[in-house]
């Protein structure tokens, strides 16, 4: 199962939300579904309606920035991290 | 008259509450967070927050102990197969694509903009205006949202797109307000209710102008005729216009007001015909917000800026004015305010009335107050974050 690192910022939003977790799936779609079985409207926190990665948002597999921000199709490996993490912007 | 006020700001949402004459802010609620658009249901006394979270998305919060607690309610989705006809951005390089095929997008919310309260007659339903320009309606307090299809497929916007390409010219325009979240596409600003009857109701939309529903959102007019437009070849076209802000007097719901981008406009027949009660080069012409009075008909304010070039304070000084004529003469009222080196601008939704007291509130963190209905002016804060709306609570 991948582990998953979030953003601190994100428990304003999911007080219980782990540190990291782990959790199923091949790719980065289907680690979403599965973090949102644990934490119901997570994903909508990271993507839009669509689907699509939020603009302000990054998804690291590997420690390298996910390819396909709108399908989220990027292959998640069993021994792999996933960071979840938002983009710099703002003032 | 309501001592207590909701400002949505870039960092959070801010209440005052009055007591013994001053008005006091308390904590702010979703700190860091910028929020578009806040008020209170009329009907219960929930608070509701629109997120402009860029992080994060838009999301609406609402609470229901006066603001001690928040809780999500249900994100606004639009549905599969929601598009629209993509719009030219208005740059030199685009105008010169112009004449492009056709081309459409699949919707997906940037933005709710504004909030709606239906009346007494209609517990839990709330309207909700949004960018990319489809109206939401849900009817069971903010549980789950639909989007009103009727409004979204109406003819001015090219028909029904779900269903496959256009049948109709796409007449609504997009809003610079939009730009920030990387499309040119059509806002939904306005919402505004008649008391009499919670299925009549009108919003307003940047750019398009004005259309209105008599039975509960099934089906819907525009209602421009009268209005005036100094930016395209036609002035008085059917649509095109940029409405600012549109809102009615309460008591004689017939009479509406509009702060347009073309001036200000009045209508005493329900928006069957507009008149324009501005001119231009003048002072009070150009701005963002109106308020109307509850009672009277004929008083409405405003809070002009200098021009829709420059979008500055007149003459580096705020100034507040006020008709008591239905817009035949205006008032300008300055005392309390600052009169120099002021680069404010006061957004859409950042003006209020409640009885005798208004409240404005700017995009460089000041919030001003009068009890005297606009004669004079107190201070709330110069510091506060930019002000994105201003609504009594």
């Amino acid at each position: 199962m991948a582990q998953v690192t979030f953003t601190k910022h994100l428990k304003r939003f999911f007080p219980t939300l782990k540190d990291s977790e782990q959790v199923g799936g091949t790719t980065v779609r289907e680690v979403l579904d599965d973090l949102d079985k644990l934490y119901p409207g997570f994903s909508g926190y990271v993507v839009d309606e669509l689907g699509r990665l939020r603009r302000h948002v990054n998804i690291f597999v590997r420690q390298e920035p996910i390819y396909d921000r709108e399908e989220l199709s990027d292959k998640v490996g069993e021994a792999d991290e996933v960071f979840i993490v938002q983009a710099l912007s703002g003032g | 008259m309501s001592d207590r006020l909701v400002l949505a700001t870039k960092k959070g949402t801010l209440i005052f509450d009055r007591k013994n004459g001053r008005w006091t802010p308390r904590a702010i609620s979703h700190p860091g967070i910028a929020v578009s658009y806040a008020a209170a249901d009329p009907r219960d006394g929930t608070l509701w927050a629109c997120m402009d979270n860029a992080h994060w998305g838009p999301a609406l919060m609402r609470s229901k102990d006066d603001g001690a607690t928040w809780e999500d309610a249900s994100r606004i989705v639009y549905p599969k197969g929601a598009r629209y006809i993509e719009q030219l951005i208005p740059d030199p390089k685009a105008m010169e694509e112009a004449g492009k095929p056709v081309t459409y997008k699949q919707a997906a919310l940037m933005k709710v903009w504004a909030l709606g309260f239906a009346g007494k007659d209609q517990p839990g339903v709330i309207h909700a205006g949004t960018l990319p320009g489809g109206l939401f309606t849900t009817r069971d307090a903010g549980e789950t949202w639909e989007l009103n299809r009727p409004l979204w497929n109406h003819p001015s916007r090219g028909g029904d797109l779900f269903a496959g390409e256009a049948t109709s010219k796409n007449e609504w325009g997009g809003t610079p307000a939009a730009m920030a979240y990387g499309d040119f596409v059509p806002g939904i600003h306005s919402v505004t209710v008649d008391p009499r009857d919670s299925n009549h109701f009108y919003v307003a939309i940047s750019s398009a102008g004005v259309l209105e529903t008599r039975d509960g959102g099934k089906s819907w007019s525009g209602r421009n005729k009268g209005m005036l437009n100094d930016y395209l070849p036609q002035g008085e076209a059917d649509w095109g216009h940029d409405p600012h802000f549109v809102t009615l007097c309460p008591a004689q719901p017939d009479r509406l007001w509009q702060q347009n981008h073309c001036g200000i406009f009045t209508s005493e027949n329900g928006a069957a015909q507009w008149k324009r009660v501005s001119q231009p080069d003048v002072d009070v012409h150009f701005g963002f917000p109106i308020a109307a009075d509850a009672k009277d008909p004929r008083t409405a304010w405003v809070v002009p800026l200098r021009s829709d070039q420059e979008r500055m304070a007149i003459s580096g000084g705020l100034v507040v004015a006020r008709t008591s004529d239905g817009g035949a003469s205006w008032q300008s009222f300055r005392e309390g305010l600052p009169q120099e080196h002021c680069y404010d601008v006061i957004y859409r939704h950042s003006l209020d009335v409640s009885g005798d007291r208004l409240c404005f509130g700017t995009t460089t963190g000041n919030a001003y107050v009068s009890e005297d209905r606009g004669e004079t002016w107190r201070c709330l804060g110069n510091t506060l974050p930019p002000i994105h709306s201003v609504r009594f609570a």
